[in-house]
């Protein structure tokens, strides 16, 4: 339980630095798990091929949270390739195709969430950011 | 009384259940009762012509005696099986919602209805035209005498109202509001899924027209439920689902239909679950509505005392006693639901986390969601430390966060 509930995540999921309000996002995308609640929106802004700044808003549990904020410390200043194949790396741990921990270094602090997939009740609250903006991004 | 020995899940796994609100674990009374059936009286009711389906035919029958009996309807075709409550009350919204229902009629329910009878009546006034009002909870989540009187009008045809709220435990007085809602010509659904567990109902004295329970919620198997229909109304409904046994005469182009309580009863049945209602019920009356609430109330009034000395848990449950039921709603100030049950989990304690079904309520209270401890007879004051002892344990790893946000 530790494992999963760590200094990096708490600090993420109580304190973030990247909740915010961006000033000129050229995205908006909000993310909603109906079975818990849980709501986020989340905002982008492109520098041509490269994603400048994200931010979020919204509320939801400390993992849902603290996703949501390491996933924007890990896709920030990434191109839109980059971005996808890392999206798409997380998913896959998560879900427990991926294990390999060399493949998993592209994730970067994100790697902090791979217990989660040893319970499977909290698997969507890790995913919601990471698939809102897949959605952005597709 | 140790009744956990009844309970082989609760014995095998070591957990503390806390989550009989959802549904309650199974005696093996039940189990047994089920494994019997099909090993000695399995065929399909009111089809064969032979003893074997003639055995099953009685038993099924007889059950619905029982549970007319049970909840003292009064006759046994004032029963009728269904999936669950929410099926009963799709039945209500469908075959007397829609046809009974007409523009500015008014349906009136109350804030702390499940969505299982609130979302069927959205449907049901946007079809019809009718108006959906709520009567709202005051400070204390109970509905005060002048909500009721104010929102339930001459144009009220249809009021529906949960026994007892799954999400804050309050006892509403159903017979009250039937009372007055009669007075205004309206019929009354009474959601009695939360209640039927813990408390002794009689259908004949609160004057209920229609009345719902899942079996799953007091010790019987999931996929059964009961709706209970006053005979004159349900003899003047159109049938829900169509089909099988639920027929008297079939021609090409038109079919009669069967009487009561076949008419609501399309389709070969649950009966594995109707037997296993019955033997839940045998369960219930065996250990009596008196034993049961004398200890819910000692368990339940030791929990609710030690989660107040937690200065940082918040309850949501009404100061007066007589009108709580065995449900406590709380928060770790702070930290999200889904986390404290996550990291309960963890100790082996089962609580719900989330809406519970609920979101206009839990939105008019101005929350997302709640944990939420249910309570039922096998639970001892040792669940209750358990649980205050995992709750510290949350708590203690979120302390210094929650501090500094």
């Amino acid at each position: 339980m530790e494992d999963i509930y760590n200094e990096l995540i708490m600090e993420h999921s109580m304190n973030s630095y990247n909740k915010k309000k961006l000033d000129h996002a050229d995205f908006c995308e909000i993310g909603h798990n109906p079975n818990c609640g849980d709501e986020i929106t989340l905002e982008l802004k492109m520098n041509g091929n490269i994603i400048e700044d994200m931010a979020f808003s919204g509320h939801g549990c400390a993992i849902s949270q603290a996703s949501t904020s390491i996933m924007i410390d890990t896709l920030k200043g990434k191109t839109i390739e980059q971005a996808k194949e890392i999206i798409k790396t997380f998913i896959e741990m998560i879900k427990r195709e991926i294990t390999d921990e060399e493949e998993l270094k592209k994730l970067e602090d994100a790697i902090a969430f791979k217990n989660v997939s040893n319970m499977p009740a909290r698997v969507k609250c890790a995913l919601l950011a990471w698939h809102t903006v897949e959605d952005i991004l597709k | 009384m140790n009744y956990k020995k009844d309970f082989p899940l609760i014995e095998n796994k070591d957990i503390t259940y806390l989550d009989s609100g959802a549904t309650t674990q199974k005696p093996i009374q039940v189990i047994e009762a089920i494994e019997n059936f099909y090993k000695k009286y399995n065929a399909n009711p009111h089809r064969g012509a032979y003893s074997l389906s003639m055995d099953a035919t009685e038993i099924y029958e007889n059950t619905r005696t029982k549970i007319s009996k049970f909840i003292n309807a009064r006759y046994r075709e004032e029963i009728i099986f269904s999936k669950n409550a929410t099926e009963s009350l799709n039945l209500i919204a469908y075959s007397y919602g829609l046809d009974n229902l007409k523009n500015n009629d008014e349906i009136v329910l109350s804030i702390m209805e499940h969505h299982s009878n609130l979302v069927p009546w959205q449907n049901v006034a946007k079809k019809t035209g009718a108006k959906l009002n709520y009567m709202y909870i005051n400070d204390e989540f109970e509905l005060s005498d002048e909500e009721i009187e104010n929102k339930i009008t001459d144009k009220t045809k249809i009021v529906g109202i949960t026994h007892v709220s799954n999400v804050l435990g309050t006892i509403n007085n159903v017979e009250k509001i039937i009372k007055y809602a009669h007075k205004k010509g309206a019929v009354v659904i009474v959601d009695a899924s939360q209640s039927i567990p813990h408390m002794k109902i009689d259908v004949q004295k609160l004057d209920a027209d229609f009345l719902v329970f899942s079996g799953h919620k007091m010790l019987a198997p999931l996929g059964i439920g009961v709706l209970y229909g006053k005979k004159e109304i349900l003899n003047d409904m159109n049938p829900f689902l169509m089909g099988g046994d639920m027929i008297e005469y079939v021609h090409e182009q038109t079919t009669t239909y069967a009487p009561l309580p076949n008419k609501f009863e399309a389709g070969t049945q649950n009966v594995e679950g109707v037997i296993g209602l019955g033997t839940a019920i045998d369960y219930i009356e065996n250990i009596g509505y008196d034993k049961i609430q004398e200890i819910e109330a000692e368990v339940v009034n030791y929990a609710k005392q030690e989660l107040s000395k937690l200065d940082y848990i918040k309850l949501y449950i009404t100061p007066n006693e007589k009108n709580h039921s065995s449900v406590i709603s709380f928060n770790i100030e702070g930290v999200h639901p889904h986390d404290v049950a996550s990291i309960l989990d963890n100790y082996g304690v089962c609580v719900r986390s989330g809406n519970h079904c609920a979101q206009p309520l839990l939105r008019y209270i101005g929350i997302d969601s709640t944990c939420r401890a249910s309570f039922y007879f096998y639970n001892t004051k040792e669940d209750v430390d358990k649980l205050v002892d995992a709750l510290h344990k949350a708590y203690n790893m979120f302390e210094k966060y929650i501090k500094k946000g």
